[in-house]
Protein backbone atom coordinates (compact mmCIF):
# COMPACT_ATOMS: atom_id res chain seq x y z
CA UNK A 1 0.00 0.00 0.00
CA UNK A 2 1.26 3.39 -0.83
CA UNK A 3 2.18 5.66 1.74
CA UNK A 4 0.15 8.80 0.25
CA UNK A 5 -2.91 6.27 1.21
CA UNK A 6 -2.41 7.15 5.24
CA UNK A 7 -0.68 10.54 4.58
CA UNK A 8 -4.39 12.12 4.64
CA UNK A 9 -4.58 14.47 7.70
CA UNK A 10 -7.41 16.14 9.33
CA UNK A 11 -8.79 15.63 13.06
CA UNK A 12 -9.00 12.55 15.42
CA UNK A 13 -11.85 9.79 14.01
CA UNK A 14 -14.26 7.49 16.43
CA UNK A 15 -13.31 4.82 14.22
CA UNK A 16 -10.00 4.86 15.35
CA UNK A 17 -11.10 4.37 20.01
CA UNK A 18 -14.05 1.19 18.94
CA UNK A 19 -13.15 -1.83 20.38
CA UNK A 20 -12.37 -4.45 17.88
CA UNK A 21 -15.06 -6.73 17.45
CA UNK A 22 -17.27 -5.35 20.17
CA UNK A 23 -19.92 -4.67 17.80
CA UNK A 24 -20.04 -8.27 16.05
CA UNK A 25 -19.77 -9.83 19.81
CA UNK A 26 -23.16 -7.45 20.66
CA UNK A 27 -24.93 -8.12 17.20
CA UNK A 28 -24.49 -11.86 17.88
CA UNK A 29 -26.07 -12.07 21.26
CA UNK A 30 -29.17 -9.94 19.96
CA UNK A 31 -31.15 -11.99 17.75
CA UNK A 32 -32.25 -11.09 14.44
CA UNK A 33 -34.91 -8.66 14.39
CA UNK A 34 -33.27 -7.15 17.62
CA UNK A 35 -30.33 -6.31 15.52
CA UNK A 36 -32.45 -4.70 12.44
CA UNK A 37 -34.41 -3.20 15.25
CA UNK A 38 -31.42 -1.56 17.36
CA UNK A 39 -30.32 -0.42 13.85
CA UNK A 40 -33.47 1.52 13.07
CA UNK A 41 -33.39 3.00 16.75
CA UNK A 42 -30.10 4.39 16.39
CA UNK A 43 -31.30 6.34 12.74
CA UNK A 44 -28.34 5.83 10.80
CA UNK A 45 -29.03 6.95 7.03
CA UNK A 46 -26.85 5.72 4.40
CA UNK A 47 -23.36 7.82 4.35
CA UNK A 48 -22.74 7.64 0.42
CA UNK A 49 -25.11 10.28 0.21
CA UNK A 50 -28.41 9.20 -0.67
CA UNK A 51 -29.38 9.25 3.16
CA UNK A 52 -31.78 5.73 3.31
CA UNK A 53 -32.22 4.45 6.20
CA UNK A 54 -29.59 1.34 6.92
CA UNK A 55 -31.98 -0.37 9.11
CA UNK A 56 -35.49 -0.06 6.98
CA UNK A 57 -33.40 -1.37 3.43
CA UNK A 58 -32.18 -4.16 5.79
CA UNK A 59 -35.41 -5.48 7.47
CA UNK A 60 -36.64 -4.73 3.40
CA UNK A 61 -33.77 -7.50 2.54
CA UNK A 62 -34.29 -9.69 5.96
CA UNK A 63 -38.31 -10.26 4.93
CA UNK A 64 -37.59 -11.63 1.53
CA UNK A 65 -37.36 -15.03 1.64
CA UNK A 66 -34.16 -16.68 -0.62
CA UNK A 67 -31.71 -19.11 -0.70
CA UNK A 68 -28.72 -16.86 -0.77
CA UNK A 69 -28.54 -13.11 -0.04
CA UNK A 70 -25.89 -10.84 -0.20
CA UNK A 71 -24.17 -8.14 1.58
CA UNK A 72 -22.28 -6.25 -0.71
CA UNK A 73 -20.13 -2.81 0.63
CA UNK A 74 -20.05 -0.19 -2.06
CA UNK A 75 -16.48 1.17 -2.16
CA UNK A 76 -16.33 2.41 -5.53
CA UNK A 77 -15.86 6.28 -4.20
CA UNK A 78 -15.88 7.59 -7.35
CA UNK A 79 -17.72 11.17 -6.65
CA UNK A 80 -15.26 14.14 -7.46
CA UNK A 81 -13.94 15.49 -4.32
CA UNK A 82 -14.80 12.40 -1.44
CA UNK A 83 -11.15 9.83 -0.43
CA UNK A 84 -13.04 9.32 3.54
CA UNK A 85 -13.65 5.78 2.22
CA UNK A 86 -9.89 5.23 0.85
CA UNK A 87 -9.13 6.34 4.75
CA UNK A 88 -11.84 4.01 6.34
CA UNK A 89 -10.35 1.02 3.91
CA UNK A 90 -7.07 1.74 4.66
CA UNK A 91 -7.02 2.60 8.57
CA UNK A 92 -10.53 0.46 9.87
CA UNK A 93 -11.02 -2.10 7.69
CA UNK A 94 -11.97 -4.52 10.04
CA UNK A 95 -14.52 -1.84 11.04
CA UNK A 96 -16.25 -2.29 7.71
CA UNK A 97 -15.98 -6.22 7.34
CA UNK A 98 -17.17 -6.22 10.70
CA UNK A 99 -20.33 -4.30 10.01
CA UNK A 100 -20.58 -6.78 6.69
CA UNK A 101 -20.56 -9.73 8.89
CA UNK A 102 -23.12 -8.15 11.11
CA UNK A 103 -25.65 -7.52 8.55
CA UNK A 104 -25.39 -11.15 6.82
CA UNK A 105 -25.76 -12.19 10.27
CA UNK A 106 -28.95 -9.99 10.13
CA UNK A 107 -30.81 -9.99 6.73
CA UNK A 108 -29.83 -13.79 6.12
CA UNK A 109 -26.86 -13.37 3.75
CA UNK A 110 -23.87 -15.68 3.46
CA UNK A 111 -21.49 -13.90 1.30
CA UNK A 112 -20.23 -10.26 1.39
CA UNK A 113 -18.77 -8.73 -1.63
CA UNK A 114 -16.53 -4.96 -1.33
CA UNK A 115 -16.53 -3.82 -4.61
CA UNK A 116 -13.78 -1.49 -5.20
CA UNK A 117 -13.09 1.01 -7.55
CA UNK A 118 -10.06 0.21 -10.06
CA UNK A 119 -8.28 3.46 -9.04
CA UNK A 120 -8.20 2.12 -5.71
CA UNK A 121 -6.46 -1.29 -6.75
CA UNK A 122 -3.71 -0.84 -4.42
CA UNK A 123 -5.51 -1.29 -1.43
CA UNK A 124 -7.23 -4.55 -2.59
CA UNK A 125 -3.87 -6.44 -1.13
CA UNK A 126 -4.31 -5.05 2.13
CA UNK A 127 -8.44 -5.79 2.20
CA UNK A 128 -7.46 -9.48 1.24
CA UNK A 129 -5.16 -10.00 3.78
CA UNK A 130 -7.32 -8.42 6.68
CA UNK A 131 -10.17 -11.03 5.38
CA UNK A 132 -7.96 -13.75 5.57
CA UNK A 133 -6.88 -12.89 9.01
CA UNK A 134 -10.62 -12.47 9.70
CA UNK A 135 -11.25 -16.16 8.71
CA UNK A 136 -8.15 -17.69 10.44
CA UNK A 137 -9.25 -16.19 13.85
CA UNK A 138 -12.93 -17.43 13.22
CA UNK A 139 -14.66 -14.32 12.44
CA UNK A 140 -15.49 -15.27 8.89
CA UNK A 141 -16.34 -18.57 7.89
CA UNK A 142 -18.57 -21.20 9.35
CA UNK A 143 -20.22 -20.46 12.70
CA UNK A 144 -18.41 -17.60 13.02
CA UNK A 145 -17.67 -17.16 17.05
CA UNK A 146 -19.04 -20.30 17.72
CA UNK A 147 -22.75 -19.50 16.61
CA UNK A 148 -24.03 -22.40 15.04
CA UNK A 149 -25.05 -22.26 11.77
CA UNK A 150 -23.97 -18.45 11.57
CA UNK A 151 -21.97 -18.50 8.12
CA UNK A 152 -20.26 -15.96 6.44
CA UNK A 153 -17.53 -14.68 3.86
CA UNK A 154 -16.37 -12.04 2.25
CA UNK A 155 -14.26 -11.69 -1.34
CA UNK A 156 -13.58 -8.48 -2.95
CA UNK A 157 -14.04 -7.39 -6.98
CA UNK A 158 -12.05 -5.09 -8.48
CA UNK A 159 -14.20 -2.11 -10.70
CA UNK A 160 -12.53 -1.12 -13.89
CA UNK A 161 -12.95 2.48 -14.24
CA UNK A 162 -16.98 3.68 -13.93
CA UNK A 163 -18.21 6.50 -12.13
CA UNK A 164 -21.69 5.05 -12.72
CA UNK A 165 -20.84 2.23 -10.87
CA UNK A 166 -21.45 3.64 -7.62
CA UNK A 167 -25.10 3.48 -8.31
CA UNK A 168 -25.90 0.42 -6.52
CA UNK A 169 -27.71 -1.15 -9.83
CA UNK A 170 -25.06 -0.72 -12.03
CA UNK A 171 -22.89 -1.32 -9.57
CA UNK A 172 -24.74 -5.05 -9.24
CA UNK A 173 -24.39 -5.23 -13.15
CA UNK A 174 -20.60 -4.95 -13.10
CA UNK A 175 -20.29 -7.63 -10.72
CA UNK A 176 -22.58 -9.67 -12.94
CA UNK A 177 -20.22 -9.14 -16.03
CA UNK A 178 -22.24 -6.40 -17.81
CA UNK A 179 -21.78 -2.57 -18.50
CA UNK A 180 -22.14 -0.83 -15.71
CA UNK A 181 -25.88 0.53 -16.43
CA UNK A 182 -28.35 1.13 -14.04
CA UNK A 183 -31.49 -1.13 -13.59
CA UNK A 184 -34.84 0.43 -13.81
CA UNK A 185 -36.08 0.88 -9.98
CA UNK A 186 -38.07 -1.24 -8.88
CA UNK A 187 -37.52 -4.04 -8.13
CA UNK A 188 -34.70 -2.49 -5.63
CA UNK A 189 -32.00 -4.76 -4.78
CA UNK A 190 -33.02 -5.82 -1.33
CA UNK A 191 -35.78 -7.78 -3.24
CA UNK A 192 -33.51 -8.42 -6.79
CA UNK A 193 -30.32 -7.73 -6.54
CA UNK A 194 -27.41 -9.65 -7.35
CA UNK A 195 -28.14 -12.73 -9.80
CA UNK A 196 -31.61 -11.55 -8.85
CA UNK A 197 -30.88 -12.32 -5.31
CA UNK A 198 -31.82 -9.96 -1.92
CA UNK A 199 -29.03 -7.88 -2.00
CA UNK A 200 -28.11 -5.37 0.55
CA UNK A 201 -25.89 -2.38 -1.22
CA UNK A 202 -24.05 -0.40 1.83
CA UNK A 203 -21.29 2.19 1.76
CA UNK A 204 -17.77 2.01 3.38
CA UNK A 205 -18.91 4.77 6.06
CA UNK A 206 -22.53 3.14 6.65
CA UNK A 207 -20.68 0.01 7.39
CA UNK A 208 -17.99 0.75 10.16
CA UNK A 209 -20.86 3.00 11.45
CA UNK A 210 -22.21 0.13 11.91
CA UNK A 211 -20.03 -1.70 13.36
CA UNK A 212 -19.44 1.04 15.85
CA UNK A 213 -23.35 1.48 17.11
CA UNK A 214 -23.22 -2.20 17.77
CA UNK A 215 -19.73 -1.31 20.02
CA UNK A 216 -21.10 1.83 21.85
CA UNK A 217 -24.74 1.37 21.75
CA UNK A 218 -27.74 3.69 20.05
CA UNK A 219 -28.12 6.11 22.93
CA UNK A 220 -24.08 7.04 22.38
CA UNK A 221 -24.57 7.48 18.99
CA UNK A 222 -27.28 9.46 18.78
CA UNK A 223 -26.00 11.99 21.37
CA UNK A 224 -24.59 13.09 17.88
CA UNK A 225 -25.66 15.10 15.17
CA UNK A 226 -29.34 16.34 14.63
CA UNK A 227 -32.81 14.17 15.63
CA UNK A 228 -33.49 14.20 11.61
CA UNK A 229 -29.34 13.17 11.39
CA UNK A 230 -27.85 11.07 13.94
CA UNK A 231 -24.76 10.72 14.96
CA UNK A 232 -21.27 11.94 13.44
CA UNK A 233 -19.85 11.89 9.63
CA UNK A 234 -16.45 11.81 8.03
CA UNK A 235 -16.26 14.72 5.30
CA UNK A 236 -13.25 14.65 2.65
CA UNK A 237 -12.01 18.38 2.66
CA UNK A 238 -10.03 19.81 -0.55
CA UNK A 239 -9.41 22.32 -2.53
CA UNK A 240 -8.66 26.08 -1.44
CA UNK A 241 -7.88 25.59 2.31
CA UNK A 242 -4.94 25.35 4.91
CA UNK A 243 -6.01 21.87 5.72
CA UNK A 244 -7.14 19.74 3.78
CA UNK A 245 -7.81 16.15 5.21
CA UNK A 246 -10.67 13.71 5.91
CA UNK A 247 -12.34 15.35 9.21
CA UNK A 248 -15.40 13.62 11.40
CA UNK A 249 -17.87 16.26 12.06
CA UNK A 250 -21.81 15.79 13.95
CA UNK A 251 -24.46 16.28 11.30
CA UNK A 252 -25.72 20.21 11.72
CA UNK A 253 -22.20 21.85 11.62
CA UNK A 254 -22.61 24.92 9.43
CA UNK A 255 -20.88 25.19 6.51
CA UNK A 256 -18.76 28.45 8.14
CA UNK A 257 -18.23 26.38 11.44
CA UNK A 258 -16.61 23.86 9.07
CA UNK A 259 -14.71 26.43 7.16
CA UNK A 260 -13.10 27.10 10.15
CA UNK A 261 -11.52 24.51 11.32
CA UNK A 262 -10.27 23.37 8.11
CA UNK A 263 -8.39 26.98 7.71
CA UNK A 264 -10.86 27.83 4.81
CA UNK A 265 -12.30 31.30 5.76
CA UNK A 266 -12.28 33.52 2.72
CA UNK A 267 -13.84 31.01 0.02
CA UNK A 268 -16.59 32.52 -2.17
CA UNK A 269 -18.33 29.27 -2.51
CA UNK A 270 -18.38 25.33 -0.87
CA UNK A 271 -19.07 22.50 -3.31
CA UNK A 272 -21.25 20.18 -1.09
CA UNK A 273 -21.66 16.63 -2.40
CA UNK A 274 -19.00 16.84 -4.93
CA UNK A 275 -19.74 16.97 -8.75
CA UNK A 276 -23.35 15.55 -8.13
CA UNK A 277 -24.24 17.89 -5.36
CA UNK A 278 -24.30 21.67 -4.77
CA UNK A 279 -22.63 25.30 -4.72
CA UNK A 280 -23.24 27.73 -1.45
CA UNK A 281 -22.35 31.01 -2.09
CA UNK A 282 -20.59 32.65 0.88
CA UNK A 283 -23.42 34.45 1.50
CA UNK A 284 -25.08 31.17 2.92
CA UNK A 285 -22.37 29.46 4.91
CA UNK A 286 -24.51 29.41 7.56
CA UNK A 287 -26.23 26.75 6.16
CA UNK A 288 -26.31 23.15 7.74
CA UNK A 289 -24.31 20.07 6.72
CA UNK A 290 -27.58 17.56 7.38
CA UNK A 291 -29.99 15.93 5.69
CA UNK A 292 -32.75 18.12 6.86
CA UNK A 293 -30.40 20.80 5.39
CA UNK A 294 -27.46 20.42 2.74
CA UNK A 295 -27.26 16.55 2.36
CA UNK A 296 -24.27 15.08 1.58
CA UNK A 297 -22.02 11.98 1.34
CA UNK A 298 -19.40 14.11 2.42
CA UNK A 299 -17.24 15.58 -0.29
CA UNK A 300 -16.33 19.54 0.37
CA UNK A 301 -14.35 21.19 -2.02
CA UNK A 302 -13.64 24.69 -0.90
CA UNK A 303 -13.21 27.19 -4.01
CA UNK A 304 -11.33 30.63 -2.96
CA UNK A 305 -12.26 34.03 -4.50
CA UNK A 306 -9.57 33.66 -6.66
CA UNK A 307 -11.09 30.80 -9.00
CA UNK A 308 -13.68 31.51 -11.44
CA UNK A 309 -16.88 30.16 -10.80
CA UNK A 310 -17.63 28.75 -14.19
CA UNK A 311 -14.30 26.64 -14.66
CA UNK A 312 -15.60 25.04 -11.76
CA UNK A 313 -18.73 24.42 -13.84
CA UNK A 314 -17.34 23.46 -16.72
CA UNK A 315 -14.81 20.92 -15.14
CA UNK A 316 -17.85 19.18 -13.36
CA UNK A 317 -19.78 18.81 -16.60
CA UNK A 318 -16.75 17.45 -18.65
CA UNK A 319 -17.04 15.08 -16.02
CA UNK A 320 -20.47 14.18 -16.40
CA UNK A 321 -20.03 14.09 -20.24
CA UNK A 322 -17.47 11.21 -19.63
CA UNK A 323 -19.17 9.02 -16.69
CA UNK A 324 -22.95 9.14 -17.97
CA UNK A 325 -23.51 5.68 -18.96
CA UNK A 326 -25.22 6.90 -22.06
CA UNK A 327 -28.23 4.30 -21.73
CA UNK A 328 -31.16 7.04 -21.00
CA UNK A 329 -31.63 10.42 -23.14
CA UNK A 330 -31.89 12.79 -20.69
CA UNK A 331 -28.79 12.18 -19.33
CA UNK A 332 -26.80 11.29 -22.39
CA UNK A 333 -27.88 14.81 -24.68
CA UNK A 334 -28.36 16.93 -21.53
CA UNK A 335 -24.94 17.01 -19.92
CA UNK A 336 -23.48 18.18 -23.25
CA UNK A 337 -25.99 21.16 -23.89
CA UNK A 338 -24.93 22.02 -20.30
CA UNK A 339 -21.26 22.00 -21.02
CA UNK A 340 -22.15 23.89 -24.22
CA UNK A 341 -23.90 26.51 -22.06
CA UNK A 342 -21.22 27.11 -19.72
CA UNK A 343 -18.52 27.16 -22.45
CA UNK A 344 -20.53 30.02 -24.12
CA UNK A 345 -21.16 31.63 -20.64
CA UNK A 346 -17.72 31.97 -20.47
CA UNK A 347 -17.03 33.32 -23.84
CA UNK A 348 -19.77 36.03 -22.45
CA UNK A 349 -21.21 34.38 -25.82
CA UNK A 350 -24.52 32.58 -24.44
CA UNK A 351 -28.02 33.49 -25.79
CA UNK A 352 -30.62 34.47 -23.24
CA UNK A 353 -33.46 32.09 -24.80
CA UNK A 354 -30.38 29.24 -24.77
CA UNK A 355 -29.68 29.84 -21.07
CA UNK A 356 -33.61 29.51 -20.60
CA UNK A 357 -33.74 26.37 -22.71
CA UNK A 358 -30.75 24.55 -20.79
CA UNK A 359 -32.05 25.99 -17.46
CA UNK A 360 -35.28 24.33 -18.28
CA UNK A 361 -33.73 21.14 -19.81
CA UNK A 362 -31.74 20.71 -16.49
CA UNK A 363 -34.78 20.74 -14.67
CA UNK A 364 -36.27 18.26 -17.20
CA UNK A 365 -33.17 15.95 -16.53
CA UNK A 366 -33.69 16.05 -12.46
CA UNK A 367 -37.06 14.11 -12.98
CA UNK A 368 -36.55 11.99 -16.78
CA UNK A 369 -33.39 10.74 -15.95
CA UNK A 370 -33.06 7.10 -15.13
CA UNK A 371 -30.69 6.94 -12.57
CA UNK A 372 -28.67 9.43 -9.66
CA UNK A 373 -26.37 10.49 -12.53
CA UNK A 374 -28.07 12.19 -14.47
CA UNK A 375 -30.71 13.28 -11.81
CA UNK A 376 -28.27 15.40 -10.06
CA UNK A 377 -25.64 16.56 -12.94
CA UNK A 378 -27.58 19.60 -12.97
CA UNK A 379 -27.66 20.72 -9.19
CA UNK A 380 -23.99 22.27 -9.43
CA UNK A 381 -25.07 23.61 -13.35
CA UNK A 382 -28.01 25.36 -11.67
CA UNK A 383 -26.86 26.39 -8.16
CA UNK A 384 -23.81 28.13 -9.80
CA UNK A 385 -25.90 29.95 -12.12
CA UNK A 386 -28.07 30.53 -9.30
CA UNK A 387 -25.86 31.68 -6.68
CA UNK A 388 -23.09 33.31 -8.98
CA UNK A 389 -25.26 35.23 -11.26
CA UNK A 390 -23.90 38.59 -10.95
CA UNK A 391 -20.00 36.94 -11.75
CA UNK A 392 -21.61 35.16 -14.62
CA UNK A 393 -24.07 37.46 -16.47
CA UNK A 394 -20.91 40.40 -16.62
CA UNK A 395 -19.89 38.13 -18.83
CA UNK A 396 -23.14 38.29 -20.96
CA UNK A 397 -23.77 39.56 -24.29
CA UNK A 398 -25.18 43.07 -23.96
CA UNK A 399 -28.44 43.30 -25.73
CA UNK B 1 8.40 -26.57 -29.55
CA UNK B 2 7.10 -22.68 -29.95
CA UNK B 3 3.78 -22.44 -28.95
CA UNK B 4 2.03 -19.91 -31.44
CA UNK B 5 0.82 -16.62 -30.28
CA UNK B 6 -2.80 -17.42 -30.94
CA UNK B 7 -1.91 -20.82 -28.94
CA UNK B 8 -0.59 -19.03 -26.68
CA UNK B 9 -3.36 -16.45 -26.16
CA UNK B 10 -5.90 -19.12 -26.16
CA UNK B 11 -3.99 -21.07 -23.35
CA UNK B 12 -4.03 -18.07 -21.47
CA UNK B 13 -7.34 -17.31 -21.42
CA UNK B 14 -8.32 -21.10 -20.62
CA UNK B 15 -5.66 -20.78 -17.79
CA UNK B 16 -7.75 -17.79 -16.62
CA UNK B 17 -11.49 -19.22 -17.51
CA UNK B 18 -10.25 -22.80 -15.19
CA UNK B 19 -9.20 -20.58 -12.15
CA UNK B 20 -12.59 -17.57 -12.41
CA UNK B 21 -15.00 -20.09 -13.73
CA UNK B 22 -17.13 -19.96 -16.91
CA UNK B 23 -19.64 -17.50 -15.46
CA UNK B 24 -20.75 -14.43 -16.87
CA UNK B 25 -19.45 -12.97 -14.00
CA UNK B 26 -16.05 -13.67 -14.39
CA UNK B 27 -15.76 -11.63 -17.56
CA UNK B 28 -14.85 -8.20 -15.87
CA UNK B 29 -11.54 -10.06 -14.57
CA UNK B 30 -10.91 -12.23 -17.62
CA UNK B 31 -10.60 -9.03 -19.42
CA UNK B 32 -8.77 -7.32 -16.65
CA UNK B 33 -6.26 -9.90 -16.29
CA UNK B 34 -5.84 -10.04 -19.96
CA UNK B 35 -5.47 -5.79 -20.15
CA UNK B 36 -3.29 -6.03 -17.58
CA UNK B 37 -0.70 -8.67 -19.35
CA UNK B 38 -0.92 -7.75 -22.82
CA UNK B 39 -1.99 -3.95 -22.58
CA UNK B 40 -4.62 -4.40 -25.13
CA UNK B 41 -7.88 -6.47 -25.48
CA UNK B 42 -7.87 -7.05 -28.73
CA UNK B 43 -10.47 -8.56 -31.14
CA UNK B 44 -8.93 -12.18 -30.85
CA UNK B 45 -8.70 -12.08 -27.75
CA UNK B 46 -12.57 -11.19 -27.46
CA UNK B 47 -13.30 -13.69 -29.84
CA UNK B 48 -11.28 -16.09 -27.54
CA UNK B 49 -13.04 -15.39 -24.13
CA UNK B 50 -16.57 -15.01 -25.91
CA UNK B 51 -16.19 -18.71 -27.18
CA UNK B 52 -15.19 -20.18 -23.76
CA UNK B 53 -17.93 -18.11 -21.77
CA UNK B 54 -20.17 -19.12 -24.51
CA UNK B 55 -21.51 -15.91 -25.01
CA UNK B 56 -21.38 -13.88 -28.20
CA UNK B 57 -18.25 -11.81 -29.13
CA UNK B 58 -20.41 -8.48 -29.22
CA UNK B 59 -21.20 -8.39 -25.58
CA UNK B 60 -17.26 -8.84 -24.78
CA UNK B 61 -17.05 -5.92 -26.93
CA UNK B 62 -19.75 -4.13 -25.08
CA UNK B 63 -18.27 -4.81 -21.87
CA UNK B 64 -14.69 -4.16 -22.43
CA UNK B 65 -15.83 -1.23 -24.47
CA UNK B 66 -17.76 0.37 -21.68
CA UNK B 67 -15.26 0.85 -18.85
CA UNK B 68 -12.39 3.27 -18.54
CA UNK B 69 -9.79 0.97 -17.25
CA UNK B 70 -10.61 -1.97 -20.09
CA UNK B 71 -11.30 -0.19 -23.36
CA UNK B 72 -9.45 1.42 -26.10
CA UNK B 73 -6.27 1.22 -28.56
CA UNK B 74 -3.39 -0.93 -27.15
CA UNK B 75 -1.60 0.85 -24.24
CA UNK B 76 1.92 1.67 -23.40
CA UNK B 77 3.29 -0.56 -21.07
CA UNK B 78 3.09 2.45 -18.16
CA UNK B 79 -0.15 3.87 -18.77
CA UNK B 80 -0.09 7.20 -16.90
CA UNK B 81 -3.59 8.76 -15.58
CA UNK B 82 -3.48 12.32 -14.20
CA UNK B 83 -6.25 13.34 -12.41
CA UNK B 84 -8.15 16.30 -13.70
CA UNK B 85 -10.97 16.86 -11.15
CA UNK B 86 -11.35 19.99 -9.81
CA UNK B 87 -9.51 20.05 -6.53
CA UNK B 88 -6.58 18.78 -8.38
CA UNK B 89 -7.40 20.82 -11.03
CA UNK B 90 -6.68 23.87 -8.13
CA UNK B 91 -3.57 22.29 -6.69
CA UNK B 92 -1.79 22.74 -10.34
CA UNK B 93 -2.26 19.61 -12.34
CA UNK B 94 -2.01 22.11 -15.75
CA UNK B 95 1.22 22.58 -15.27
CA UNK B 96 2.43 18.66 -14.03
CA UNK B 97 0.60 17.92 -17.72
CA UNK B 98 2.25 20.36 -20.04
CA UNK B 99 5.49 18.48 -18.11
CA UNK B 100 4.39 15.06 -19.02
CA UNK B 101 3.45 15.98 -22.49
CA UNK B 102 6.96 17.73 -22.79
CA UNK B 103 8.80 14.56 -21.15
CA UNK B 104 6.78 11.78 -23.56
CA UNK B 105 6.61 13.88 -26.62
CA UNK B 106 2.71 12.69 -27.31
CA UNK B 107 -0.70 14.42 -26.00
CA UNK B 108 -3.00 12.60 -23.67
CA UNK B 109 -4.81 9.77 -24.98
CA UNK B 110 -1.78 9.09 -27.49
CA UNK B 111 0.92 6.18 -26.26
CA UNK B 112 4.35 6.61 -27.28
CA UNK B 113 5.81 5.25 -30.22
CA UNK B 114 8.15 3.08 -28.76
CA UNK B 115 4.96 1.46 -26.95
CA UNK B 116 6.13 2.22 -23.11
CA UNK B 117 4.05 5.14 -22.32
CA UNK B 118 0.16 5.66 -22.63
CA UNK B 119 -0.83 9.12 -21.07
CA UNK B 120 -4.89 9.35 -19.83
CA UNK B 121 -6.94 11.98 -18.14
CA UNK B 122 -8.56 10.44 -14.81
CA UNK B 123 -11.52 11.33 -13.17
CA UNK B 124 -11.46 11.85 -9.40
CA UNK B 125 -9.13 9.00 -8.14
CA UNK B 126 -9.77 10.31 -4.28
CA UNK B 127 -6.52 11.94 -3.80
CA UNK B 128 -7.68 15.50 -3.54
CA UNK B 129 -6.02 16.16 -0.12
CA UNK B 130 -2.77 15.90 -1.93
CA UNK B 131 -3.14 16.88 -5.72
CA UNK B 132 -1.78 16.71 -8.15
CA UNK B 133 -1.78 13.06 -8.28
CA UNK B 134 -1.90 10.38 -10.70
CA UNK B 135 -1.84 6.96 -10.84
CA UNK B 136 1.58 5.09 -12.90
CA UNK B 137 -0.39 1.85 -13.30
CA UNK B 138 -1.72 0.79 -9.97
CA UNK B 139 0.46 3.32 -7.78
CA UNK B 140 -0.57 6.64 -6.71
CA UNK B 141 1.67 9.29 -6.64
CA UNK B 142 0.42 12.68 -4.93
CA UNK B 143 1.60 15.98 -5.21
CA UNK B 144 3.18 15.86 -8.41
CA UNK B 145 5.10 18.73 -9.55
CA UNK B 146 6.49 19.40 -13.12
CA UNK B 147 9.78 19.03 -12.23
CA UNK B 148 8.85 15.54 -10.56
CA UNK B 149 7.65 14.33 -13.68
CA UNK B 150 11.35 13.30 -14.99
CA UNK B 151 11.61 10.98 -12.21
CA UNK B 152 8.43 9.23 -12.40
CA UNK B 153 9.27 8.87 -16.17
CA UNK B 154 12.92 7.57 -15.38
CA UNK B 155 11.54 5.08 -12.91
CA UNK B 156 9.17 3.43 -15.38
CA UNK B 157 11.80 3.44 -17.67
CA UNK B 158 13.87 1.54 -15.62
CA UNK B 159 11.59 -0.78 -14.85
CA UNK B 160 10.23 -1.42 -18.28
CA UNK B 161 11.74 -4.74 -19.10
CA UNK B 162 10.20 -6.10 -15.51
CA UNK B 163 6.95 -4.66 -16.58
CA UNK B 164 7.25 -6.31 -20.08
CA UNK B 165 7.92 -9.91 -18.80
Amino acid sequence: MSSATIETQGNALTYATIEPDAGLTAALAMSRSDIIDTLGESGLKGRGGAGFPTGMKWNFCAAEKADQKYIICNADEGEPGTFKDRVILTRFADLVFEGMTIGGRAVGATLGIVYLRAEYSYLRPHLNEAIKSRRERGLLGRSIMGVEGFDFDIITALGAGAYVCGEETALIESLEGFRGEPRNRPPFPVVAGLLNNPTVVNNVETLASVAAIFARGTGWFKGFGTDKSTGYKLFSVSGDCDKPGVYEFSWGITVAELLGEVGGEGAKAVQIGGASGVCVPARDFSRRLAFEDVATGGSIMVIGPQRDILDVAENFLEFFVEESCGQCTPCRLGNPQMLRAVQLLREGACPPKFLADVKALGATMQVASKCGLGQTSPSAFLSILEGFDDEISKRAPSA
Amino acid sequence: MVESQQEQLRSEIAELVDRLGADRSSLIPILQDVKRRRHAVDGEAMQVIADMLDIHPVEVYSVASFYAFLHGAPQGAHVIRLCRTVSCDFAGKDAVADALRAELGIDFDQTTEDGVFTLEWASCIGMCDQGPALLVGDEVRTRVTADDVCAIVADCRSTTGRAAS
